[in-house]
């Protein structure tokens, strides 16, 4: 063990707040929750007021109708069980799939995704009641349930996860009535609640493994231009609902560019906001020059 | 070898004691889950798929849950499945007897579709199969029990082809025609509005899933009188001429009916012509 850490009262995000004021040390979290609501408010005002900008759900969705949107992990599951969907459910697919590319794999969990609502609820809720302990279930786990589902699609010769995704019950419920849905998604609450911390969205939910596979390839990432500033203040760790994903690009473990090219990365861009240093910003996974230790900061792509 | 083999050795056997105990979870919770998906895969008797849906099993691999075809409904008759009730989950069905489905001819559901769980060759709503009416209950269906009711009939989108009035004697009164309502698989579309329309409490005629409104013949049943119409005359040997073993006195005629007395005795009781035996007999050894 390390000399133990300077007992301190204040949270995440408070030497942030103290450095950049408030507003700034939350902007990316109200972005993203803006975003999230957002999105729900655009398929919501069709069944509330009739005002039909986009039909559907996240499975497969019509704005104005011109421009189709689907689901392309559900669409290869439909594909494993050997039916092949119209163009317009194919070219939706292949939208999503390249604007995934573009913005980051994960940035769907962070930014679109309706349940992550839920468990960020629970995962400040636990933070709030001070519930330490969790279970332990190894982060890979979402692949093998992504391999899971994709094989029970192709074995069972039907989309057989839809049955019970909490994601698309939710999304789907809010639009389309939610029934006993609510039972499976206070589950996921609870689970990540009192099991496990980032259970559902961290370890097990195999849409977030198959975007972050997506991930994998995609150009917007978060930049460390500033990793040289780091005080070891942890505030990152703390915040971030895949902590592994930072210490390579934050510590150049293995000569590590200051990009966080690790595919589970939501690019939610809370280690932005809580960061006193401005040590982290988005950027491309391009030019990735590897700034000196102990030089200069490279400024801040924007 | 020994120093380098030793901590990779432990490390390989705690990364197959993780391998399995991941894969055993996941694969009990994808045994679960696929028997679950199992039982949802029989469609319940009153939920019946919108116009063009594919065969359930081929349904539940195309349609991606999405919705479309409730929101361009525009009578708003399309519900999508709810996780506790018997089918699969985010599936689109209506319930007859609560809105049927009004045969729109431009049909936007299959319009709206974007995978072709709504099969999208469907241009002709007369001739969608959602499913099949059967008047089930024939001690309350009202023309059974010698009522003018029809209203199946006459609501009926396909009337006089899908569902016809079959007079029968009405054997209770002895003097009345029934007009008993008879469902014609080859047009009828299962929309549903004979069920919704019927006037008794509980509906007598009702919209069930073709899987289960629909029987079939074996494969090797043939009907006669329609191989007789195919080959034009028939195609077994002309039938023998009937003989009527009456009473003595009495005769039968075609056409004419009885005649004679069951007293009289008839003037010469002498054996009747030889039967002329069908020449495809003769020489049989029977």
């Amino acid at each position: 063990m390390s000399a133990p850490l300077p007992v301190t009262p204040l949270r995440p995000g408070a030497e942030a707040i103290a450095a950049k004021g408030w507003l700034v040390a939350h902007k990316w979290l109200f972005l993203r929750r803006g975003s999230q609501f957002g999105i729900l408010l655009l398929f919501l005002v069709g069944p509330w007021f009739g005002w039909w900008i986009v039909k559907g759900n996240l499975n497969f969705s019509y704005t104005l109708n011109v421009l189709p949107l689907a689901d392309p992990y559900v669409i290869l599951q439909s594909l494993l069980a050997r039916q092949m969907p119209e163009k317009l459910a194919l070219i939706g697919a292949a939208i999503v799939a390249l604007f995934y590319l573009l913005v980051g794999g994960r940035s769907y969990c962070a930014w679109v995704c309706p349940v992550n609502l839920l468990t960020d609820f629970a995962y400040w809720l636990r933070v709030r009641l001070g519930l330490k302990g969790s279970a332990h279930i190894s982060r890979p786990t979402r692949y093998w349930m992504l391999g899971m589902t994709l094989l029970l699609a192709a074995a069972s010769g039907t989309i057989a996860w839809e049955m019970v995704n909490p994601v698309s019950m939710l999304h789907r419920g809010l639009f389309f009535g939610i029934g006993f849905a609510w039972a499976v998604l206070l589950a996921v609450f609870l689970f990540d609640l009192f099991v496990m911390r980032h259970g559902w969205c961290g370890h097990l939910c195999p849409v977030g493994a198959f975007y972050s596979l997506i991930g994998r390839l995609s150009l917007t990432r978060i930049k460390l231009p500033a990793r040289a500033a780091c005080n070891d203040c942890m505030d990152c760790f703390a915040v971030c609902p895949e902590p592994q994903v930072i210490r390579p690009a934050l510590k150049a473990i293995g000569g590590t560019p200051p990009v966080i090219l690790e595919a589970n990365c939501t690019n939610c861009g809370r280690c932005i906001d809580v960061c006193s240093k401005d040590v982290f910003a988005f950027g491309t996974r391009f030019n990735t020059t590897v700034a000196p230790m102990n030089g200069v900061p490279q400024a801040a792509p924007k | 070898m020994d120093k380098v083999d030793k901590p990779s050795a432990a490390a390989r056997r705690q990364f197959l004691a993780d391998t399995a105990r991941m894969a055993c979870g996941v694969g009990l919770l994808g045994l679960g889950v696929g028997l679950y998906a199992r039982h949802a895969q029989a469609l319940p008797p009153a939920a019946i798929r919108p116009p063009g849906a594919l065969a359930e099993t081929e349904f539940s691999a195309a349609c991606i849950r999405c919705g479309m075809c409730v929101r361009d409904c525009p009578y708003d008759i399309l519900h999508l499945a709810k996780p506790e009730e018997p089918m699969s989950t985010g599936t689109p069905y209506f319930v007859a007897r609560q809105l049927p489905c009004e045969m729109c001819e431009d049909i936007p559901c299959v319009k709206a579709c974007p995978t072709g769980a709504l099969d999208h060759s469907l241009t002709d709503i007369n001739k969608s199969k959602m499913g099949l009416a059967v008047l089930v209950d024939h001690e309350t269906c009202l023309n059974f029990l010698g009522l003018r009711c029809d209203i199946c009939y006459r609501v009926c989108p396909v009337i006089d082809k899908a569902i016809t009035l079959d007079p029968q004697t009405n054997a209770r009164t002895g003097k009345h025609t029934l007009f008993i309502p008879v469902v014609h698989s080859e047009h009828c579309t299962g929309c549903g509005k004979c069920e919704k329309a019927c006037p008794t409490e509980v509906a007598a005629i009702k919209v069930f899933p073709l899987y289960m409104a629909k029987g079939q013949l074996s494969s090797h049943y043939r009907l006669g009188w329609v191989e007789k119409e195919k080959a034009g005359g028939s195609l077994v040997a002309p039938d023998v001429e009937h003989q009527y073993n009456m009473p003595e006195g009495m005769k039968y005629e075609s056409g004419k009916g009885l005649s004679g007395s069951a007293g009289a005795v008839s003037p010469a009781p002498t054996p009747a012509e030889p039967v002329a035996v069908p020449k495809a007999f003769q020489g049989g050894k029977l």
